[in-house]
């Protein structure tokens, strides 16, 4: 099953919905201990608030977290459920988990913030996460931060708004989108089902 | 580079059982649509870029038939999703929000209490918080108005509420200001001179209040073919245009619109 993080912050019926639509076995899990006897094949950090109020929230989940990462379980953090996946953020004092290296810096001048549409790929590297996704679609963003990573390797697809940036990365069994996938209507669907398939394997 | 938005609004009548959309001609007379989700799927099906669903009974009874229009909304269709119509409170978009909205959208209860929108982008997030505004043209120029020059003459635009049945006295261009300063995150900005007409949307309203703002203007009212949504994206700073009619009644598809407004050079999705 597929824990999908419930860090108090909203709407996760979405990412649940979409999971299940996809053939995945969501849960919803709103403590460590439930992550902990969720015996998970999967996390999902959604993508929801603030970056102090996820890292205030997600605390008390590290720990079995860091356990999972660490066995090779398949992460996929979304949105702010990216950001924190690194080790800073403008938006906060707060540090992030560092599971990534670099930071979360703000949108350049000269851009509506947040951005908040459907914006397109450029698609960097051939991963399993975006097979069928080809340069060009478009998914929805909402943000106000993007991730800078400190290794460009880890960054599998950009997306342009102001500058280019981040919008897949994936390192070993983290990954991550800037992106709603819940919220990218059919090739939203396809990363998740994407996902849902290296889970099974 | 980000796309513009198409999106079809379900006005949706609550009073009878799972609710159905309607639409209103310059918010009075009434023709049945569909069941909402059902469009809902159709929209998506097209490639529609995001919903809108407005309770157009907007009394606290049907706040629970709208949760289940968006619940079973949000099984099958993953977009965002925007629902406004008697949104008082954060309780109200709290019910919304668990519901499988992305958005609320506010008028009423934000003209007569502002702090509402301050209160939804605190708890929710900007993003989170849509300000619907039902402007109509005043023609004649008042002092501390923002007057706006039209083919017709100069006027100032006046936010109504109460689903256009009552007037406010307010400058619908200071009050989308305000809003953003607010926190709002998008205005959702319909004419109601043109509304349920199909002459267009109002070109000097969009314009006026989508240069005014840093936020994104979402253009409503007067859609009657895809000419008219290319026209106000193309010669104004609006992010989105909304219709309703020309795609409840099968006049026109989602892509048959973006196919005209991609030819127009129109950034779109297709």
């Amino acid at each position: 099953m597929i824990a999908i993080i419930d860090y108090g912050m909203g709407n996760l019926r979405s990412i649940h919905n979409a999971l299940a639509k996809v053939g995945g076995n969501p849960v919803i899990v709103s403590d460590s201990n439930a992550l902990l006897d969720a015996d998970a094949d999967a996390v999902v950090i959604p993508g929801v608030g603030s970056f102090g109020d996820a890292m205030r929230n997600l605390t008390p989940f590290s720990d079995r977290l860091f356990d999972l990462v660490d066995s090779g379980t398949p992460l996929l953090g979304i949105c702010i459920g990216m950001q924190v996946l690194f080790e800073r953020s403008e938006e906060s004092d707060a540090a992030g988990f560092g599971l990534l290296e670099g930071d979360v810096i703000r949108l350049p001048d000269g851009v509506k913030i947040p951005q908040m549409g459907w914006n397109e790929l450029t698609i960097r590297s051939d991963t399993d996460l975006l097979a069928g996704i080809n340069d060009g679609d478009f998914f929805y963003f909402v943000h106000s931060y993007y991730c800078v990573p400190e290794d460009e390797r880890v960054i599998a697809a950009t997306t342009d708004y102001g500058v280019d940036m981040a919008a897949v990365v994936e390192k070993d069994n983290i990954h991550a989108v800037q992106f709603h996938p819940e919220k990218s209507s059919k090739k939203g669907l396809k990363i998740l089902k994407n996902f849902v398939e290296m889970v099974k394997c | 580079m980000l796309a513009k938005r198409i999106i079809p609004c379900l006005d949706c009548d609550l009073g009878v059982p799972h609710g159905r959309v309607v639409k209103g001609v310059q918010f009075k007379q009434i023709r049945y649509a569909g069941i909402p989700w059902e469009l809902a799927e159709e929209y998506d099906r097209q490639g529609a870029d995001e919903l809108i669903f407005l309770d157009i009974t907007a009394s606290h009874e049907r706040r629970e038939t709208m949760a289940k229009v968006i619940e079973k909304t949000s099984e099958n269709v993953f977009m965002p999703l925007t629902v406004g119509g008697g949104i008082r409170a954060i309780a109200d978009a709290r019910t919304a929000f668990n519901s499988g909205a992305d958005k609320v959208s506010v008028n009423t209860a934000a003209l007569k209490n502002p702090d509402l929108i301050n209160d939804i982008a605190k708890y929710f997030g900007n993003q989170a918080c849509v300000l619907a505004i039902d402007a109509k043209r005043r023609y004649g120029r008042e002092p501390g108005r923002e007057m706006v020059d039209t083919p017709d003459g100069e006027c100032w635009f006046e936010c109504s509420f109460y689903g256009g049945r009552e007037f406010t006295g307010i400058d619908a261009i200071q009050w989308a200001i305000e809003a953003e300063e607010r926190g709002a995150g998008d205005i959702m900005l319909t004419s109601m001179d043109r509304d349920g007409t199909k002459d267009g949307f109002d070109i000097e309203l969009t314009k006026a209040v989508s240069d005014s703002v840093n936020i994104p203007v979402i253009a409503s009212g007067g859609c009657g073919n895809p000419e008219h949504i290319l026209e106000v994206l193309r010669d104004t700073n609006a992010s989105a245009a909304l219709a309703a009619s020309i795609f409840h009644f099968g006049e026109y598809t989602v892509g048959e619109v973006k196919e005209c407004l991609r030819k127009g050079g129109v950034h779109v999705r297709m």
